[in-house]
Order: structure tokens, then sequence, then C-alpha cells
């Protein structure tokens, strides 16, 4: 039972945050020195996040790698679209993109990568562990887990002693109420997008950036994007 | 009654055998430091009770806090409560220090939890196998393991009753968000009383050896807030993932790799959500009962929620 003691004993919590949320945060930091240690994103209602977990709809994957093969995939929740990229250094993570067909629900496991676009803005993205394919039920669920602990976050926002979110007023100015809205948008979607035709479609008309745009932004990922590029 | 007036009924009872206290006089000092220096209540009664303690010339800890309350051993999650227990006398141990009168184990349906019992406070000794009552006892943590003192106002009855001692089961729930390496087709280590799970066909305690298969699966679940990791053994390994010993050793042996099988695992469960119930070793949960959510979440709820934000 040794064997992985260490690596458990400080695994990162995977938060649980919508696309709109998670697009919007663009700060990232450490908590030591150390080459080793755990870079953290800063979300605008005040939490750390070395590790998220996304379940929502793979609409789309594409192979953007020059030499070597470099995935990516929009993964849709509600409320935006997270984007994902994995290449030779996730393995297991490439092949499912390689390999799911789409629309599908997806679960995916990741940490969350900051990178500059050339115009100087930051975008974020998700390098993950794992994807794997799941059920309607399971993107249900994690709709509204995602919504409650949003929730929490936004509740403890002005809580004495909170110092993410006294980070966050800092970095983003006091924005931690505004995903209220986000969440009730997230919840709002679970009576009409039972189907995945409908989850697709209120991408398109709920997604709070333009898609065409949304594209731009990614394609700029395949040049800046700081992970490892075969 | 005001609450600062109930606080001083406590204190004036609490004191009563050791020291000549009134309630009155006590709510006046109370009163002293909440209304004339603006000290919070909490902070006031503290510093009152230790001033009796002090006048009393006796220690925190041997007077009752009044009421304790009737827990059960694995509900102990705090440091210095006074709790009232109803358990059977599990296990004795050696003390190992002269000022020990007893150590050892108690238990109650909920599980099992340490005990000492100081010579100084002079307390009839405790029988194996006997069944007691137990008020006043003080909870203890070190290293966030709570083990239970008794003390000198710790009141001691048998009971004729026939405790069944539980086996410190506990109920976790969250997204299953690693399989870890160990997992999927195992091989143990075939010798007596060792099952340890053999790396690159080596036993860490008895080197080369000709290994069983066995199932096991190795997770960790997340619930956003906290990871437990959680083992599930050969049978619940087959009762959650469908694949049973035969069918991935048959898996394996097609592909020559028996890293085939718990990838085959990984597909089937990563990323689902669990509730995991069973005893805890050491920092792992072990899966005795498990039920995947696949039922309708509740959204009103969290919405109502929102709405109050």
């Amino acid at each position: 039972m040794s064997e992985s003691d260490a690596e458990s004993v400080s695994r990162e919590v995977a938060q649980r945050v919508f696309a709109a949320e998670f697009n919007d945060a663009s700060y990232t930091f450490k908590e030591s020195d150390d080459d080793r240690a755990p870079v953290y994103l800063l979300l605008p209602t005040g939490e750390r996040a070395n590790r998220i977990f996304v379940v929502g709809t793979l609409t789309e994957t594409e192979d953007v790698g020059e030499d070597n093969e470099y995935w990516r995939g929009r993964i849709v929740d509600p409320t935006g679209t997270f984007f994902v990229y994995a290449g030779q250094y996730q393995p297991a993570a490439a092949s499912a993109l390689r390999e799911l067909e789409t629309p599908a629900y997806v679960a995916v496991v990741g940490k969350p990568r900051t990178y500059e676009t050339d115009e100087g803005g930051i975008n974020v993205s998700v390098r993950p562990e794992s994807i794997t394919e799941v059920d309607a039920a399971t993107r249900d669920r994690w709709v509204v887990e995602t919504a409650d602990r949003t929730l929490d976050r936004i509740d403890a926002f002005d809580a004495a002693g909170n110092e993410y979110a006294r980070m966050a007023g800092e970095e983003y100015g006091d924005t931690g109420s505004n995903y209220t809205e986000t969440v009730v948008e997230g919840l709002g979607s679970l009576e009409t997008t039972d189907e995945l035709g409908a989850d697709v479609a209120a991408d398109t008309d709920g997604d709070r950036s333009d898609s065409t745009d949304d594209d731009a932004e990614g394609d700029a990922v395949d040049t800046a994007d700081p992970s490892p590029q075969p | 009654m005001t609450e600062l007036r109930t606080h001083a009924a406590e204190i004036a009872e609490q004191f009563s055998d050791h020291v000549d206290v009134t309630e009155d006089e006590v709510e006046s000092k109370l009163q002293q430091l909440v209304e004339e220096y603006q000290v919070p209540l909490d902070e006031a009664t503290r510093s009152v009770r230790n001033s009796y303690l002090e006048a009393a010339g006796i220690e925190r800890e041997e007077i009752s806090q009044g009421g304790s309350d009737q827990v059960l051993v694995n509900e102990i999650n705090q440091d210095e409560q006074w709790v009232d227990l109803r358990v059977k006398l599990v296990d004795l141990w050696d003390p190992r220090s002269d000022s020990i009168s007893q150590v050892g184990l108690l238990g109650d349906e909920s599980g099992t939890i340490k005990f000492v019992a100081f010579k100084t406070s002079e307390l009839e000794k405790l029988t194996e196998g006997k069944c007691y009552e137990l008020s006043n006892v003080v909870t203890d943590e070190y290293e966030g393991t709570y083990s239970v003192k008794l003390n000198r106002t710790t009141t001691i009855t048998e009971i004729d009753e026939a405790i069944e001692v539980g086996d410190n089961s506990d109920t976790v729930e969250g997204a299953l968000v690693d399989v870890q390496s160990g997992s999927g087709l195992v091989k143990r280590c075939p010798e007596d009383d060792c099952t340890r799970v053999l790396q690159n066909g080596r036993c860490a305690e008895h080197g080369e050896v000709d290994g069983e298969f066995d199932l096991r699966i190795k997770a960790v679940l997340d619930d956003g807030h906290e990871v437990q990791d959680v083992i599930f053994n050969r049978e619940a390994t087959e009762a959650l993932t469908g694949i049973e010993l035969d069918e991935a050793k048959q898996l394996a042996k097609d592909a020559l790799d028996t890293t085939v099988v718990a990838d085959e695992m990984r597909a089937d469960i990563l990323g689902r959500y669990f509730t995991v119930t069973g005893p805890t070793l050491g920092r792992y949960v072990l899966a005795n009962e498990f039920d995947q959510h696949d039922g309708p979440a509740d959204a009103e709820s969290v919405l109502i929620k929102a709405r109050s934000i």
C-alpha cells in the first residue's frame, strides 16, 4: 500500500467549474518556489484549480499537430465550450479523441493550462488526464453538481479569510456573484437538453462568445500552447 | 433565560462540587467581560471558567462540561469533547507507561476506538468482553486519529447487553476521477499470509514467486471538496465492471498484455459518479457496497439555492 502514498496524500481536488467561468480565468500562480510545485488557475469565484472535472458534449475533434498527432476537442457545457488538447504525452486522452464519434457525452479529468495569444490576451484550455464516454445521466449530474459547487464558492466569496476570493477580487474585480447567472443558465438547460442534438444547438445559441471567434482562439493555441509540442 | 444566564448556570453547575459559587456571581463576571470589555461571549465563558479552575486548583479535564451527549464511537470527530458511550471492551493492550492504568479498544455498532485510563483517575478496572455505559469521557485527537480518555469524573456502569461491534464503515461519494496503477488483472504472492501484489513478478517480501491472478481496482473518488482512495476487491471489481477473472485472463492472453484489462475497466467506470460504503483501512475505503448514480439529479434544490443568494 506504500507504493503511491506520497502521490495520493497530496492529490489535488478536481474543481467543478462551468465553461463560462473557466474561460474567464487567466491568472495562474504557485504557492511555493519549488519547480515541481503545482500551478493553480485562479477561478473568478475565488478558488484555486490545479485539476478540473468536466462532463459535456464532445462536438468536434481535430488533429491539429504538424509532425505528430496533436488532438483538439471541443467540449460543450450549457454555458460555453472547453478546449482540450492532447498529444503524445497524453496518449490515452489523445487516442480517445482520435476514436470517439461526435457528438458524444464525455467526462474529462484534466489540468488547466493558460497560453498567451498573438494579441497578448490569455486563453485557457484543458490538458486531459483522461477522457471517457459517459451517459446523459452523468452529464446532468455534473451540471447540477457544478451549479452547487459554484454557488458554494459564491456564497463563501465574502467570508473573512477567504484568501482566493481576495486574490480573485484583485485579479478580476469583484465579479464572483455574476456567476449566479451562469448557474441558473446551466440548470435551466437541463429541462430542454435531454437529447444530444438539443445540447449541440444550445451551444451555438447560448455560447457567450462568437463561435468563429472560438475557432480563431483555438488556432492560436497550436502555435502558442505551452504544452509539449511534438 | 438570556444566553448569558444559560452560560452562567452551566458554569456554576460544573463547579458546584468544587468551589462555593452561585449563578449570580458567574453571571456578573460574564456580564462585566461582555458588556464592559466587549469580549465575545465564547471567550468570556472560557475566561470565567478558567478563573474558577484556578481557584479550585483543579485540571480542566476533571470537571464535567455538563450534559455530555451519547455518541457512537465513529461519530467522534472533534478534540476535547465530553461524551457518553455505550461500548464493549474489545481488547486490552499492555500499557507502555506507568501512569496508564488501562489502554485498549472500545467498540459499538459503528466501529472501534482506542481508550486510555490513567492511574491518577482511580477508576475501577474494565474487563475484556464486557459492556459498559461510560459517561463523561473526553475525546482526544492525534494526527487525525481519535481516541477517548477516561478521567476522574467518568462513571462506569456495567450493562447486561451484548453490543455488536461494527467495522468503522464509511460512506463516500463522488466522481471516479482516477484508476491507479496496480489495478485490473494483478498477481498476488502465493506465500501463506502474504497477499502482496507482485511488481514485475516480484513480491516485496518474498522475491520472485509464481503469483496467483486476482482482480482489484484502486480508484479515487472526488466530490469537488475532497478526494478519497477506494479499493474494489475481486468480487466488487467483477460486479462493478462486469468483467470476471476468467474473462480478464482471456483478454490479457489475447493481447499478450495484462494492462488491457485495466484499460477496459477504465473505460467503464472513469468519470461516473459512485457511492461507496465499507470499512476504512489506512487511507482506503474498501468497497463492500457501491452504487452507481445513474438516476436523475436534483436540479430543483440547487436552483432554489441559487435564488437565495
